[in-house]
């Protein structure tokens, strides 16, 4: 065993990748269940996201359109759920689950050509001087583009929900989709952009999964990254900035194993590898404990079905 | 234009017919999934659909196979369907059904080579305490602490799996199995074998408790306050709490049915088709059976049809992945593509699609 | 003059129901104006109409005299139409600036908008905090948001639908203060409202409809409450006669019972003491949002309390559920029909079966007796006059008023020794509520204790023989209904003076 293989600094930095995935995908969700839908699923957006990503990386040589087209690919993929569950009134929990089990098979399909191969490079920043500076330099300034724009995401959902007329409007349809309509607002409407919008936050974190994080394409590569994304939506109370808090404590967790692992401790690695559910599981289980607090934060029609009578 | 108009009543006949719909939908549209892989669709879905039932030259070894892997379907669906006519959603059946597997096989491996009668009732019953305690986790969270059961029973599949991968590397590793992770065969132990009862019909101890729970799953759902007041539950959680009905009660009820018939079917896979413990043992029948839940309707007689069917997707899947070099992954969308297909087309039990009129919009 | 609003020959059709036929009345500037009619009797589609919620089949709206044909609220309200809605229109977790400003078409930057909410709110006298929480306020409170809502609008036509019925006698006093200066100012007022001593007081003119179509019009002042009910209801009324009440021997007695609220914006129930006797009709009145919930449900035995806080014929029954309770003689019968009384998808066998299978023996060893479950539903069907093609129909597919007569009936018929009923004729046409009231005073003549939780003060008065008052969750002292002043209720039930009002 040897332990001082593992630096605090390149952990902080690996798990903020590791992070980085379940982030972009549990911003996505946030504003999808604030709009008062529940989509179970992120997990086959990811990994429509992944595969679609990977193809088009590897096919054009440019990681950014990967991201770019793993993005448009989760809110194609999410646009069957928007239909089944808005138009055709569907059970929002059935919807999610095939949309997951859908996503796994047909990423396999458009994938099986695809393992074993090395996509294009993403590389980090490299700000000369800056970068190069001891601890504070790995820290700040040396992470690859999405891991600032998936921190810049934490912002922007913010202020979308909380300071704009939109985000008040998509906060209103989630807490009384009733009112809304008798207000005015187009509630379908809303409700599939915030659909579209978190298909897409989950293809773009399932493409930095396959593009970054791995970096290549496998069947089933996700692995639950989507649940847990689900997961720390319950755990932020649907609050962005606490997202980026939860999803830093899993990548923590995640990188932890990963180097424990690594650095051989003598338990079975598959006992390592339990940890992140189960810190899901307990971190799901403290946070919903305050059936009170629980049921404030949460939006009051999520998961309800809505159909305007007039 | 299209319009949708409210029924008055939902509709019977569409109920029956609305599944029926659903799978010719998904016929034209994986026929048109496979026409853009380069196969001929008429060829695939004659593969899939009727040659593992029809075709002589396969169907010797494919027709047995029909109710060996629609026994454990069957079997988990029946219990998941009270649960989602209550709106309690195990979605972890898949973990169920491997802690099942550990549990009982372990048990057997545990009491090797002691032969006797008694060996196998034991180990079904552990099968099926493993299962039970295993969906018992998630039932006590969400009384206990409101945590929400979808996530937790899928965290545990993650758990489950990688438990049983410590335990074929460990404890359960077959000490003949040359350093593979997986144990020692269950066909090696007659007492714990799980064996076919008739030759060629794939008819072992699983398919008779499947058949078992549709017959028990079916009274208990029509004739029983047990089943009048899980689907009260599941319509209104204030009129069944009205009714008397305990939600706590409820919640430990379905996830422990769900449970314990999830590991029984894991039970019966390891000891019988599957034959040992292994790293390869999780086959997604977990997740398969919530798609054969709903395709049937939450209803154990529709179910059995659904099982059926979906075991014959996964058997011509095979035959079509193994004549036509169809991606295995193929049939896992073609049946995602399905439960699709059901959900959308259910909409036409409680509203018929009328034509807009045109006039004064 | 140009009127303000002119309709004619409004007409909308949904399936297998004209909602309203051929309508038209005017309505001048400065005017209040009543639209008068029993429930389904096409008022609020009249009123979504109006205000761009639904598109007229055919007919003609007319605004200062220019065609009128607005396709969502948006335009409505750019045309100066505002809407007090009665329910649905409030968001909980918002605060009082979030929900005003989702009414508006520009809203002014925040701090703005706090501003002119004060201001605008002590205009007209209606105090607001722009950054309290919905679901921390009264119902009273939360009219006056909707109400500061439209006026920061400046609307020319305001269109109030039942307005008070969530509030108490002193706070409509309040709210027709506010219309009388709003109407001085030159706003129409479009009331909804089937409480006709309110539109005496307060409408110039009223029309009144029936069955989708126009019936009649009048001048509420030169009209009795009787001539104009007679006109909404198309026949004759009788009011039930009020029998002798002596009471009994104590059936149900309520002591010191506290229960926290499940519902994070509900009201808990602080030390309810009560009795109540054979032959008792004992009234609970209170504003909406007072603790009525909570009460049915810790009466019902869906929410526990301590064993000892309420003895059934003198036994504890406070830790038993709903269906020991039964056994013992205390049924229920909650506000809500659809989904709390009765399951929506469920046949009536099915929620025949739903309360009825302990007392009526309908279960054998927990297997379901279907056909004695279905000869119970057609018992009720029978004997309370409930309109439906058979007992396999989905509850559902029954109106208001034939539901909630299945649903009285269906604990009527249990023969209980006490029934609680919440809200029993809340949107009940008039005929239905006439029947069901009927039928609870007869239960009470049979020597059982019938308590009625109800916001409708003349209900209340009508069948009470006591009468008492839920005010944030604490009941005041139970006293005989007659000699009670409806000003003496409406200070009960704005929580004051409970001790020295109680005669």
């Amino acid at each position: 065993m040897d332990f001082s293989a593992i630096s605090p600094v390149a952990l902080i930095v690996s798990l903020m990748a590791a992070s980085t995935p379940i982030l972009l995908a549990a911003l996505g969700e946030l504003v999808v269940e604030k709009s008062g839908v529940l989509n179970l699923g992120v997990e086959g957006m990811m990994i429509i996201g992944a595969v679609c990503g990977f193809i088009a990386a590897v096919t054009t040589g440019s990681p950014w359109l990967g991201f770019v087209f793993g993005a448009i690919c989760g809110a194609l993929l999410s646009m069957i759920f928007a239909i089944l569950t808005q138009y055709l009134m569907a059970n929002q929990v059935a919807s999610g689950l095939g949309l997951t089990m859908f996503g796994l098979g047909f990423a396999a399909l458009l994938g099986h050509k695809y393992s074993g191969i090395k996509p294009p490079k993403f590389h980090s920043i490299d700000i000369p001087i800056l970068t190069d500076l001891p601890i504070v330099g790995p820290l700040l300034f040396g992470h690859d583009p999405m891991v600032y724009i998936s921190i810049l995401m934490v912002f922007v959902v913010w202020y979308f929900l909380n300071r704009t007329r939109a985000g008040l409007v998509l906060r209103a349809v989630g807490e009384n989709h009733d009112a809304a309509h008798a207000l005015g607002y187009k509630v379908i409407r809303i409700r599939i952009m915030a659909i579209g919008f978190g298909g897409a936050m989950a293809g773009m974190g399932g493409a930095y999964l396959s593009l970054v994080r791995v970096p290549q394409w496998t069947e089933g590569m996700t692995a639950g990254a989507g649940w847990i994304a689900l997961a720390l939506v319950v755990f932020a109370s649907w609050k962005p900035g606490r997202a980026l808090i939860g999803a830093y404590l899993f990548g923590g967790v995640t990188v932890l194993q990963l180097n424990l692992q690594a650095a051989g401790l003598s338990i079975s690695p598959a006992y390592l590898s339990m940890t992140p559910y189960l810190v899901t599981i307990i971190v799901l289980v403290i946070m919903s404990a305050d059936k009170a607090r629980a049921s404030l934060n949460a939006p009051a029609s999520l998961g309800k079905l809505f159909h305007a009578t007039t | 234009m299209l319009r949708l108009e409210q029924r008055p009543e939902p509709s019977r006949a569409m109920q029956i017919a609305t599944p029926i719909i659903a799978v010719i939908a998904t016929m034209i549209a994986g026929g048109v999934m496979f026409a853009l892989l380069g196969s001929n669709p008429f060829t695939a879905i004659r593969i899939i659909f009727w040659d593992p039932i029809f075709n002589d030259v396969v169907a010797s070894y494919t027709r047995p196979q029909l109710l060996i892997k629609a026994a454990p379907l069957i079997l988990m669906a029946i219990g998941l369907s009270f649960g989602f006519r209550a709106n309690v959603w195990n979605i972890g059946a898949e973990g169920q059904f491997i802690m099942g597997a550990v549990v009982g096989g372990g048990t057997a491996l545990a009491l090797y080579p002691y032969e006797s009668f008694i060996v196998f009732p034991i180990i079904i019953v552990m099968g099926a305490v493993g299962g039970f305690l295993w969906a018992m986790i998630p039932a006590l969270l969400k009384i206990k602490f409101n945590a929400n059961e979808i996530l937790v029973s899928l965290m545990l599949v993650y758990v489950a799996a990688n438990f049983l991968s410590a335990m074929v590397t460990g404890p359960m590793k077959s000490p003949v199995g040359m350093g593979f992770p997986e144990s020692r065969n269950f066909n090696e132990y007659q007492s714990a074998f799980n064996s076919e009862l008739l030759s060629n019909t794939g008819l072992h101890f699983g398919v008779l408790a499947m058949m078992a729970a549709v017959v028990v799953g079916y009274i208990a759902l029509t004739r029983h306050l047990f089943g009048f007041q899980i689907r009260v539950a599941g319509q209104s959680a204030r009129a069944s709490r009205f009714a008397g009905v305990n939600p706590n009660l409820t919640i430990a009820l379905c996830l422990g049915i769900s449970g314990a018939l999830a590991g029984l079917a894991g039970l019966f896979e390891v000891t019988g088709p599957a034959s040992k413990l292994s790293t390869n043992f999780p086959l997604g029948y977990g997740f398969t059976a919530i798609i054969v839940a709903f395709l049937g309707r939450l209803n154990p007689i529709g179910i059995l049809f659904a099982g059926l069917l979906m075991s014959l997707t996964y058997i011509g899947g095979e035959l079509a992945q193994f004549q036509l070099q169809i991606p295995a992954a193929a049939i896992q969308a073609f049946q995602g593509m399905l439960l699709f297909f059901l959900l959308g087309v259910d909409i036409l039990i409680n509203f018929r699609v009328r034509l807009k009129t045109k006039g004064v919009a | 003059m140009t009127p303000l609003l002119h309709l004619s020959g409004l007409t909308k059709a949904y399936p297998g129901v004209i909602a309203n036929d051929d309508v038209g009345f005017e309505i001048q500037p400065g005017e209040v104006h009543a639209l008068l009619g029993e429930n389904g009797a096409g008022k609020s589609t009249l009123v979504k109409m109006i205000y761009g919620l639904v598109r007229p089949d055919s007919g003609e709206m007319r605004l200062h005299g220019e065609p009128f044909a607005p396709t969502e609220p948006r335009e409505a309200r750019a045309a100066g139409v505002a809407m007090v809605f009665q329910h649905f229109s409030l968001f909980e977790a918002l605060t009082v600036a979030e929900n005003i400003s989702l009414g508006m078409e520009n809203p002014p930057e925040n701090a703005a908008l706090s501003d002119q909410i004060r201001q605008v709110s002590a205009n007209y006298g209606l105090t607001l905090d722009p950054d309290r929480r919905i679901g921390d306020m009264s119902a009273g409170e939360r009219q006056r948001v909707e109400i500061v809502r439209c006026l920061l609008q400046n609307p020319k036509l305001l269109v109030m639908d039942e307005p008070t019925s969530v509030l108490t006698p002193q706070e409509v006093d309040v709210l027709f203060e506010t219309l009388r200066k709003l109407r001085d100012e030159g706003t129409s007022i479009l009331y909804i409202s089937h409480k006709l001593e309110e539109i005496r007081t307060i409408c110039d003119n009223a029309t009144i409809l029936r069955l989708g179509k126009v019936v009649g019009t009048c001048v509420p002042s030169e009209e009795t409450p009787k001539t104009m009910a007679e006109m909404m209801v198309g026949t004759e009324l009788k009011t039930p006669s009020k029998r002798p009440y002596t009471p009994g021997p104590s059936l149900l007695d309520v002591h010191d019972m506290w229960l926290q609220s499940a519902d994070p914006f509900g009201t808990s129930l602080r030390d309810i003491s009560f009795s109540l006797h054979a032959g008792e009709v004992l009234g609970i009145a209170g504003v909406a949002g007072n603790g009525q919930d909570e009460l049915l449900l810790a009466l019902s035995g869906e929410e526990r309390v301590t064993n000892d806080a309420i003895k059934l014929k003198g036994e504890n029954v406070g830790n038993l559920g709903p269906n020991h309770r039964r056994l013992q003689g205390l049924l229920a019968a909650p506000e809500e029909r659809l989904g709390h009384a009765a399951a929506p998808d469920m046949s009536l066998t099915e929620n025949a079966l739903l309360t009825g299978f302990t007392r009526q023996r309908l279960t054998n060893r927990g297997f379901v007796k279907w056909q004695a479950t279905r000869n119970f539903a057609r018992a009720i069907i029978e004997k309370f006059d409930v309109r439906t093609p058979g007992t396999e129909n989905a509850a559902k597919s029954l109106s208001g008023g034939n539901l909630q007569k299945f649903v009285i009936g269906r604990e009527i018929m249990q023969r209980p020794d006490v029934l609680i009923v919440n809200q029993p004729t809340w949107g009940v046409d008039a005929s239905a509520a006439a029947f069901i009231r009927e039928a609870l005073l007869e239960l009470a003549e049979q020597g059982a204790g019938v308590i009625v939780i109800s916001q409708d003060l003349d209900e209340l008065m009508e069948i009470s023989d006591t009468f008492a008052v839920l005010s944030e969750g604490r009941l005041s002292r139970v006293q005989s209904a007659s000699g009670v002043t409806i000003e003496e209720i409406g200070l009960l039930m704005g929580g004051t003076e409970v001790d020295n009002a109680a005669a």
